[in-house]
């Protein structure tokens, strides 16, 4: 792993930053499969279909500093003009982010385990639910990531990255409305949906592409940002 | 070992840097002077890959940092005007990140690291959190940075602003055992600094090179109107009049008044002859003892500011 993400890593647990996220979303996962252990049929593919949409209001404060902060501080002198280059950089960044969410989908297989432990039954379903919602957070922090880059002040970063993730995550909804190919791109962008089929036990080839290609453009486009910064800064 | 050749760099439509074009041997210690906005800081982020540049190339060992980057990175230590420091770690993890993100060779990073540290007088803070550090043992960090990897080029943005006198010093004292093996670019705003490191000046204004040459030659350059300072006991008028009177005395006047009819003088001459010794005479003839007798020669700075304002005027004026 590069030296940016292993720094990047040691920085979260360093700070409180990361307990907290990790803990506020563990405890909404345990809210939504409390009812669900309740009524006896422990069903973690619908509560990760639930919980899906609150990585929009985690995901842009994981992600906020990673770059605004070195901007901001003047550190990025020191990681532009060393031999590592610009994309190896910002994907150091973005795998710090990633393996964050990586450690709240890890702690999350607790709940099938307890489902396993009271004889429940664990269905493949899970499996394409689990693999739908590790997409959809490298999605999220890839958008968390380039929004940090846009900005040196870390609070707009935020604002920034949960209004994109709000408007992917509602936009099928108004898709019809507004239709022609504007609503078929809002279709088309639409993560829920997307997302839904995933935890519907459909693993689809397309949505995969989806995700993963997403996720590569965003970052992209970070690196752009930023190249294109170094011509007009002053 | 590094040259700059036709760099230009505008902002939009304000010229940063304009067409400047010199070059620093191996070895030598360039010393890079110029007042606030003149275009420095720009040069060093041009040189170091930071940013680029409109127009001009730019090789350091031969490589040119637009077509081989990562070739001259490796070879550069670069201290910008704010040191690029991580405060939530401490100088060793700190140092430590910066080797791998320089590529430095993992086996010998332990050894390397201590060096340095030594070196640059960290090894008892070297567990402490950069936050707290005061701002004299953040800059040494941020050299200290400079030097993981051993560039063979270094490129100082003022690296002992915000020191005390005694780390000022210290840190000097570095800089030059550093010149050893290396080249160095340095800039500063402390022109005693420059005499006393550098081997060859260049003084940039309003994106442009004013002048080049080494410190002392700079010096005996402006030193053509030779500048003496008088301390004379005697009547002040007298020893003014007969001062006056000797030939080639551009200007004579009294500056201050250093006890009972000990007067000092400031005498400037036109010519390299030495009137020194007619002085003397002079002054025995009307029997005003000399007690004290010093030529000024030009400092850096008298050329500094006479090289700096003769443009910094005109462009006042545009304004």
């Amino acid at each position: 792993m590069s030296a940016v993400a292993r720094k990047e890593i040691a920085g979260y647990f360093k700070s409180p930053i990361a307990y907290v996220l990790i803990g506020v979303y563990v405890l909404i996962m345990s809210i939504y499969f409390h009812p669900a252990l309740k009524a006896g049929y422990g069903d973690f593919v619908e509560v990760l279909g639930d919980i899906g949409v609150f990585l929009i209001f985690i995901i842009p404060i994981l992600t906020m500093r990673i770059l605004a902060e070195d901007k901001k501080n003047g550190t990025e002198v020191l990681l532009l003009t060393s031999p590592t280059s610009l994309p190896r950089i910002v994907i150091g960044k973005f795998l710090a982010t990633f393996t964050v969410f990586l450690v709240i989908v890890v702690i999350s297989f607790i709940y099938p385990l307890i489902v396993v432990i009271f004889e429940g039954v664990i269905t493949i379903q899970l499996v394409g639910a689990y693999i739908g919602f590790i997409l959809l957070g490298a999605a999220f922090c890839a958008v968390g990531v380039f929004s940090s880059s846009l900005t040196e002040n870390q609070i707009i970063a935020a604002i920034i990255s949960l209004v994109i993730m709000f408007a992917m995550w509602i936009a099928d909804q108004y898709a019809a409305t507004v239709g022609g190919v504007l609503g078929g791109i809002m279709e088309w962008i639409s993560v829920l949906s997307r997302y839904k089929v995933f935890t519907d036990g459909l693993l689809t080839l397309e949505n995969i592409v989806f995700f993963l290609s997403f996720t590569a453009l965003m970052l992209y486009m970070t690196v752009r940002v930023i190249e294109r910064r170094r011509w007009v800064q002053g | 070992m590094i040259e700059i050749k036709n760099l230009v760099k505008h902002y939009g439509q304000v010229v940063a840097v304009d067409d400047i074009s010199f070059k620093v041997k191996e070895g030598e210690i360039l010393g890079f002077l110029g007042p606030n906005g003149s275009g420095k800081s720009t040069t060093m982020n041009i040189i170091t890959g930071y940013l680029p540049s409109t127009s001009g190339t730019v090789t350091v060992g031969g490589y040119d940092i637009t077509t081989h980057p990562e070739e001259v990175k490796k070879r550069i230590g670069y201290l910008p005007e704010q040191p690029p420091l991580y405060k939530d770690m401490t100088v060793t993890e700190y140092l430590s990140f910066v080797s791998d993100l320089k590529k430095a060779p993992k086996s010998k990073k332990k050894s390397e690291l201590s060096d340095i540290m030594e070196l640059v007088g960290l090894t008892d803070h070297r567990k402490r959190l950069i936050d707290n550090l005061s701002k004299g043992y953040r800059q040494r960090v941020g050299l200290a940075q400079a030097l993981v990897g051993n560039p063979k080029v270094l490129i100082l943005d003022e690296p002992t602003v915000g020191l005390d006198p005694k780390q000022i010093v210290e840190i000097r004292r570095v800089i030059k055992g550093l010149a050893t093996d290396r080249t160095i670019i340095l800039s500063t705003h402390i022109l005693p600094e420059v005499s006393m490191i550098c081997e060859r000046v260049v003084i940039i204004n309003k994106g442009k090179i004013v002048a080049e040459d080494t410190p002392d030659r700079l010096s005996a350059g402006l030193s053509k109107i030779a500048k003496l300072n008088l301390t004379v006991k005697g009547d002040k008028d007298k020893v003014l009049k007969t001062l006056g009177n000797i030939p080639n005395v551009r200007y004579v006047t009294m500056t201050a008044k250093a006890e009972d009819s000990i007067f000092k003088y400031v005498l400037e001459t036109g010519s390299d002859r030495d009137i020194r010794e007619e002085i003397f005479f002079k002054m025995a003839e009307i029997k005003a003892p000399i007690l004290e007798i010093r030529p000024s020669a030009a400092t850096l700075e008298d050329i500094f500011i006479s090289v700096v304002s003769s443009d910094g005027i005109k462009h006042t004026e545009e304004e």
